[in-house]
C-alpha cells in the first residue's frame, strides 16, 4: 500500500516533464508560424479574394448563358461535365493562387526580416535559425494547402446551393443534380491533389527560400535568372531542352503522376476517385529527389540565415 | 561569477580588422559601459558576445560558446540591437503575445506593467508609434525577461533628453539588480556615466582603458589651472591639456590629490573628456604621430 502511493505521483511527474519538454520545443514554431500569419496576411486575403472573384464571375455568367446552360443540363450526355466544369475552374483557380502565393511569400520570407533589420530583434528571442526556417517553410507546405482546402470545399459547397437553385428553377430534379455530384468524394480528391502539389514544390519553395536569404536585392530576378539562363545556355551550346522539359516536368507532374488525364473534351467520371493514381505519384523518383533537394536547400538557408546581418 | 570571458578575440572582415586580440572580463551584478568611435569594434563585439556572428579567439558567455549555443543562450540574454529593430508591422499586443509565447522566462503581467505606464496603446502598430515609443515598449518587452545579461547598442540614438532619462531610470529603478549584469555602447556617454558601474574604452579593435568607476574617480582627475600654475601643471605629466573660456584645463592620471588642489580646482572628468584624452593619444601613437 504504502509503495504504490509513494510510487504513485511518479509517474504523472516523468509524463508531465516529457510533455514540458516537447511543449517547450513545438511552442516556438507555433508562435513562429504565426507570427508569419500575422505578418503576411496575403497567406488568406490572397485565395479568400480569388474564390470572391471566381463567384461573382460565376454569378454574371450564370444570368447572361442560362439558355445555353439549360440546353447543356438537358442533354445526357454534357449534363454531367457541365455540372463539374464550375466546381473544377474554381478548385483550379486557388490552387495556382496558392502557387502563387507561397511562391512569393518565401521570396520575401527571410529577405524582408533583413532589410526591415527586424532580424535582430527575432534573433534576440530564444528562437533558433532552424526553427525559423521551418516555421517560414511550413506556411507553403501546410498552412497554405489548409486554407486552401477550406476556401475551396466554401466555393464548391457555395457553387453547390447555387447549382441545386439554378436546376430547380430549370425544372431538373435536386435528385439528379447531387447523383452527379459526389462532394464528398471530390473533396477527398482534392485534398489529393494539395498534399501531392505541397510535396511537389517543395523544392521549388525551398529554392526561393534559399535565394532570399541570399540576396541583398531583387530576389525575384535572382531566383528566376539563373534558372532561364541555364536553359537558354544548354539551348546554344547543346542545342536541347532537358533543363527546361524538367523545369516544365517540376511545374506540371504533380497532376500527371496523381490524377489520370481526361481527353481533350471528355467527360469527367461519376466517381473522381478512380481518377487517383496515389501510387503512380508516389513512385514517381522525381518526387523523391525533389524532397531530398528541399532538404539541402533548406539547409543551406538556415546556415545562410546565421551568418546574415540586416542589409 | 564570470559573465563574459574572453581572451584573444579577434575578428577581421577581409582586411579590415574589427577586433584585434580583445581580452575581457565582466563579473555579475555590473553595468558596463563600452565606448568607443564608429567602427571601433564594438557593435562587432556585442555581436561576438551574442553569438551573431563568428570570431577567433577564447569567448565564453555565461560559460556558453555564443556562436554554437545561441538559442540555449538566448534564455539568458537579452539584448536592444539598435533602435527600430521591431518589426514595424507588429501590433503591441502581438508584440507581448509572440514574446510570452517563444519566451520561457517572459512575464507579460510585468511588461504590461510598464507599458500602463506609457501612453503607447496595446491595439497600435508599432510604424505608428513615434521612436521614443519604440524604444519604451522594446525595453518594456525586454525588462520583463528574466535573463541574466542584458546587451544595449546605442538603444537611445536619435531619442529626445527625456525619452533618454526615462530610458535610464527604469532600467536602473525597475530592472537592474546585482544578479544582473547590463553593458551598453552608446555616443550620448553624458547619459550613462552616473549609472555605469564599470568603464571600457575601444578603439581600432582594441580595449585601451578598462576600470570600474570607483578606480576611474580614484584615478582621474581634472584641473582648470589658474593661469600662473600652467608650468607647474605641465610638470605633473597631465594626460591632456585643453583649452576652454581662456582657461587651460588639464586631465590627469593618478596624480597626487594635494598637488593638484594647488594648481585650481580639481574635479572628476566626464567620460567624454577622458575618451578623448585617452582616444586621442591612442590613435597618434597608432599613426606615430607626436603631440
Amino acid at each position: 500500500m504504502n509503495t504504490q502511493s509513494n510510487a504513485m505521483p511518479e509517474v504523472p511527474l516523468e509524463a508531465q516533464v516529457v510533455t514540458n519538454a516537447a511543449v517547450a520545443a513545438t511552442r516556438p514554431l507555433y508562435w513562429s508560424i504565426r507570427r508569419e500569419l500575422w505578418e503576411d496576411r496575403s497567406i488568406y486575403f490572397a485565395p479568400l479574394a480569388i474564390a470572391s472573384l471566381f463567384m461573382v464571375g460565376f454569378l454574371i455568367r450564370t444570368i447572361q448563358q442560362m439558355p445555353k446552360m439549360r440546353a447543356a443540363l438537358a442533354d445526357p450526355v454534357n449534363q454531367r461535365g457541365a455540372i463539374h466544369m464550375p466546381f473544377h475552374i474554381a478548385a483550379f483557380m486557388l490552387l495556382v493562387t496558392a502557387f502563387f502565393t507561397g511562391a512569393f511569400y518565401c521570396l520575401d520570407a527571410l529577405h524582408g526580416e533583413r532589410r526591415d533589420r527586424s532580424v535582430l530583434f527575432w534573433k534576440s528571442l530564444p528562437v533558433s535559425d532552424l526553427t525559423t526556417v521551418l516555421a517560414k517553410v511550413s506556411i507553403p507546405l501546410v498552412v497554405l494547402p489548409l486554407i486552401t482546402f477550406a476556401i475551396i470545399v466554401a466555393t464548391q459547397f457555395v457553387l453547390f446551393l447555387f447549382s441545386t437553385a439554378i436546376a430547380l428553377g430549370n425544372g431538373l430534379s435536386a435528385a439528379t443534380l447531387w447523383a452527379q455530384l459526389p462532394l464528398w468524394k471530390m473533396w477527398l480528391s482534392l485534398l489529393c491533389a494539395l498534399v501531392a502539389s505541397a510535396l511537389w514544390y517543395a523544392p521549388i519553395y525551398g529554392w526561393l527560400l534559399l535565394v532570399s536569404s541570399y540576396v541583398r536585392r531583387a530576389t525575384f530576378l535572382w531566383a528566376v535568372l539563373p534558372l532561364f539562363a541555364i536553359c537558354v545556355v544548354e539551348k546554344i551550346a547543346l542545342n536541347t531542352l532537358s533543363f527546361a522539359n524538367l523545369l516544365k516536368f517540376r511545374l506540371i507532374g504533380w497532376y500527371t503522376q496523381t490524377f489520370v488525364q481526361l481527353v481533350p473534351g471528355g467527360v469527367p467520371p461519376a466517381d473522381p476517385l478512380t481518377q487517383i493514381t496515389p501510387w503512380k505519384f508516389l513512385s514517381t523518383p522525381e518526387l523523391w529527389i525533389g524532397l531530398a533537394v528541399t532538404a539541402v536547400l533548406l539547409a543551406i538557408a538556415i546556415r545562410i540565415r546565421r551568418y546574415r546581418e540586416p542589409i | 561569477m564570470t559573465v563574459i570571458e574572453a581572451h584573444g578575440l579577434r575578428k577581421t572582415f577581409g582586411k579590415t580588422i574589427a577586433l584585434d586580440g580583445v581580452d575581457l572580463r565582466v563579473e555579475e551584478g555590473r553595468i558596463l559601459g563600452l565606448i568607443g568611435l564608429n567602427g571601433a569594434g564594438k557593435t562587432t563585439a556585442l555581436n561576438a558576445i551574442l553569438g551573431l556572428t563568428q570570431f577567433q579567439g577564447e569567448l565564453k558567455v555565461l560559460g556558453r560558446n555564443p556562436w554554437t549555443e545561441r538559442k540555449q543562450l538566448m534564455r539568458d540574454v537579452c539584448f536592444i540591437a539598435d533602435v527600430a529593430v521591431l518589426p514595424r508591422w507588429i501590433r503591441v499586443s502581438q508584440a507581448l503575445e509572440y514574446v510570452a509565447g517563444v519566451h520561457p522566462r517572459f512575464d507579460r503581467a510585468k511588461a504590461e506593467g510598464f507599458l500602463a505606464r506609457t501612453t503607447i496603446r496595446r491595439d497600435s502598430k508599432v510604424r505608428e508609434l513615434s521612436k521614443g515609443m519604440v524604444a519604451q515598449l522594446h525595453l518594456a518587452l525586454v525588462m520583463a525577461i528574466d535573463a541574466r545579461l542584458l546587451v544595449l547598442d546605442e538603444p537611445t540614438l536619435g531619442l529626445d533628453i527625456l525619452y533618454r532619462k526615462q530610458f535610464y531610470d527604469s532600467l536602473l529603478n525597475d530592472y537592474y539588480d546585482l544578479n544582473r549584469t547590463i553593458i551598453v555602447t552608446t555616443h550620448q556617454v553624458e547619459d550613462v556615466q552616473h549609472i555605469l558601474t564599470d568603464l571600457m574604452f575601444i578603439n581600432r579593435g582594441r580595449i585601451v582603458l578598462s576600470c570600474s568607476m570607483e578606480q576611474y574617480e580614484s584615478r582621474y582627475q581634472e584641473v582648470m589651472v589658474r593661469p600662473g600654475q600652467i608650468g607647474a601643471a605641465r610638470a605633473l605629466k597631465p594626460m591632456n591639456e585643453r583649452q576652454a573660456i581662456g582657461r587651460s584645463t588639464f586631465l590627469f592620471d593618478g596624480a597626487d590629490r594635494r598637488q593638484l588642489a594647488v594648481l585650481g580646482d580639481a574635479r572628476t572628468p566626464s567620460i567624454a573628456d577622458l575618451f578623448i584624452a585617452v582616444v586621442g593619444n591612442h590613435s597618434g601613437e597608432r599613426e606615430g604621430v607626436t603631440r
